[in-house]
């Protein structure tokens, strides 16, 4: 049921497939149906938020999204044509970039560092022998991009380990922004953050679905989400439950989404 | 050590430009990064104690001995750093350097033309290599148990290599050559000009490609000039007195060549900067598509590399390879040697120019103490000591940069 209002909301407002459109998604982690039937879409330029309780199913999710996991069963269209996620370079190729919780930023490297790390770029000394890093190419291709989203950083040789906790997430979600992505997944960006960080950060996701990327957000803060999310999907265990759009919702509705006290009502005793 | 260190570093200051010294020392020691600045006061330190108690002990022949005796722990030293860059520890590194000199000393022996029986012992040390860094990689035993193991299994082979003959002599010129080849007179003033030219194109071009990226942070000429002035007056410093003597040990200048080389490959390749990265955080690593395994083992396999090599050097100084070849201390000293010079044992911090600091000092103790004939329980007290603070500086600082970290 959640599926078809979710499609049909989808298309009435947008007139052209979503980036990514997940159905049906399926996922048993041995005893554990981690996923029964999980379905939603992200546009171009809107910033969606999954939430849910813990063990809703929302990191399964996201990690099936971004081919650390893959489903048992269910469909994933990306522009509009079926892709198969399988490794998560699969999904980095199409444009979905991922910033996790814990960041995965390494401490001991500086900004520039951590931006292109694993994707460095070089100057060739001898074809074939020698490469070398070219590491004012990066620095001098990194800032218009960090312009662009307004983001406002130390001198791009600090090493990360001195960064606020905000700074670190603007570099993570710089890091993905860099790749000319299309599609940012964040999970949790705000978690550890102090206000006027969370501030910045949910600054830094608005300008990202501004400037044209499709984002899905998830998040414990119901308040954030109201804050930058155009539509909120909410998860019960491992179902999709409810699609609303943000401005047409209440908290209180998306709280009992979350905690199943609708479907109770629903659901004749 | 705090007060020494911003006291140490203020010729400097001047040269380098808007925020004042004082300031950016501060920084760096908040956030854990002081570099070589501490082991060179400590080597200093250590050299005008010794040179105070014997003073013999800044002559040209003391310091050229010192030197030699430093560059097989260098070595060993080098391949350790890059170990402890991953965050792994290597155990058998002397081991390895055992096994490969007899394999030199018993190829040469055999014939064998010495060139190719130092390629048959590197090939060696990369066997050696490979092969642990496979199981710890591959099979996922820790990298701790799989060398402690390696280093028994490894002393195993030394005796079974060289068991009937016990201590086997190199008759061969070129391998002794090794440690007896000394750059003298004109010919080392040459390559330490040469030295500090390379040092200064380096800066050069560091300072070119910032300024055609117009970027800001570009480096003033001013520091550019102190640093190339300070490289200088030390070569020279080092020239005239090992001048005194026989010259630049050639298996000094193998030592700083690939020193040079490698820090080379640890700041501007791929492969460097995926060293650092997994030692800083293997999980980013990975999911920035970095080929884990592949680097794990490629460093495991450098490793046996340089400990054939220090192997090599180690038995072209004492003529001889022997059932306690790479034994003793060897391990120790080149662990501390990288811990020492400051290189993180938590991994992901360091560089190889910190082996080769790292090996002087261990070196300068080691070789003031035989000068003062010390007695093997007073060495080993003062060395254990040594690794310790070593171990407590890293521990501390790495506290130290958590706390400032975030």
């Amino acid at each position: 049921m959640a599926d078809t209002v979710q499609t049909q909301s989808g298309q009435d407002r947008h007139g052209t497939p979503p980036l990514l459109s997940v159905r049906h998604l399926k996922k048993r982690f041995g005893a554990v149906q981690a996923l029964r039937d999980v379905s939603l879409d992200v546009h171009r330029g809107e910033v969606v938020a999954l939430v849910g309780d813990n063990g809703a199913g929302k990191s399964t999710t996201i990690k099936i999204i971004s081919g650390v996991e893959f489903p048992d069963e269910g469909e994933i269209f990306f522009e509009g044509s079926r892709v198969t996620l399988s490794t998560p370079a699969d999904s980095e190729a199409l444009g979905i970039q991922t910033v996790y919780q814990d960041l995965a930023l390494c401490d001991n490297l500086d900004i520039v560092s951590n931006l292109y790390l694993g994707r460095e770029l070089y100057r060739t000394i001898i074809p074939g022998v020698i490469r070398v890093m070219n590491h004012a190419e990066m620095e001098k291709n990194a800032i218009p991009v960090l312009k662009r989203l307004g983001i406002n950083l130390p001198p791009l040789n600090t090493s990360v380990a001195s960064l606020s906790g905000g700074q670190r997430q603007t570099v993570a979600v710089a890091r993905a922004v860099l790749w000319g992505s299309k599609l940012v997944i964040l999970d949790e960006p705000t978690a550890a953050l102090g206000v006027a960080q969370t501030r910045a950060v949910l600054d830094l996701v608005k300008r990202l679905a501004e400037s044209g990327v499709g984002v899905l957000v998830i998040s414990h803060n119901l308040s954030d989400v109201f804050e930058v999310a155009d539509r909120i999907v909410v998860l019960r265990l491992g179902q999709t439950v409810a699609n609303y759009v943000t401005s047409e919702v209440s908290g209180e509705k998306v709280v009992a989404a979350i905690t199943g006290a609708t479907e109770e009502e629903v659901v004749p005793r | 050590m705090k007060v020494v260190a911003a006291d140490s570093a203020n010729p400097t200051a001047e040269a380098s430009g808007r925020r004042s010294l004082a300031d950016r020392l501060r920084l760096r020691f908040a956030s854990g990064d002081l570099g070589l600045i501490p082991v060179i006061i400590a080597l200093v330190v250590i050299w005008i104690v010794f040179e105070l108690v014997n003073s013999h002990f800044l002559t040209g022949r003391n310091i050229s001995n010192l030197i030699l005796q430093s560059v097989e722990i260098g070595l060993l030293g080098i391949g350790e750093t890059f170990i402890l860059l991953l965050g792994e520890i290597d155990l058998s590194i002397a081991a390895v350097s055992g096994v490969a000199a007899a394999i030199l000393v018993l190829l040469s022996s055999a014939g064998l033309n010495p060139w190719l029986a130092i390629v048959a012992s590197l090939a060696a040390g990369a066997v050696l290599g490979v092969f642990q860094g496979v199981w710890v990689t591959l099979v996922g035993v820790p990298a701790f148990i799989v060398t402690l193991a390696g280093s028994l299994g490894y002393q195993g082979f030394l005796l079974a290599m060289l068991g009937d003959a016990g201590t086997v002599p190199i008759e061969n010129s070129t391998l002794l050559g090794l440690a007896t080849t000394y750059v003298s007179g004109v010919y080392a003033w040459i390559l330490a000009l040469l030295g500090v030219l390379v040092y200064l194109w380096a800066l050069m071009q560091r300072r070119a490609a910032r300024l055609r990226f117009e970027l800001d942070r570009v480096p003033d000429l001013g520091s550019i000039g102190a640093r190339v002035i300070a490289l200088a007056v030390v070569s020279a410093l080092i020239v005239l007195a090992l001048n005194t003597y026989r010259g630049i040990p050639v298996a000094g200048l193998v030592l700083i060549v690939l020193i040079v080389i490698f820090s080379f490959v640890t700041q501007s390749t791929r492969f460097g900067r995926h060293v650092y990265a997994l030692g800083g955080h293997r999980e980013a690593a990975r999911r920035a598509g970095i080929r884990v395994k592949h680097v794990r083992i490629a460093v495991f396999t450098l490793a046996g590399v340089f400990g054939a090599a220090g192997g090599i050097m180690g038995a072209s100084r004492l003529g001889s390879a022997s059932p306690a070849s790479g034994g003793g201390n060897l391990l120790l000293d080149s662990i501390a040697a990288a811990v020492i010079g400051g290189t993180s044992l938590f991994g992901g911090r360091g560089s190889v120019w910190n082996a080769l600091a790292g090996a002087l000092v261990i070196g300068s103790v080691e070789n003031g103490m035989d000068l003062l004939s010390a007695p093997s329980s007073t060495k080993y007290l003062v060395e254990g000591g040594i690794l310790l603070v070593a171990v407590t500086i890293d521990t501390l600082t790495r506290r130290r940069r958590a706390k400032a970290g975030r």
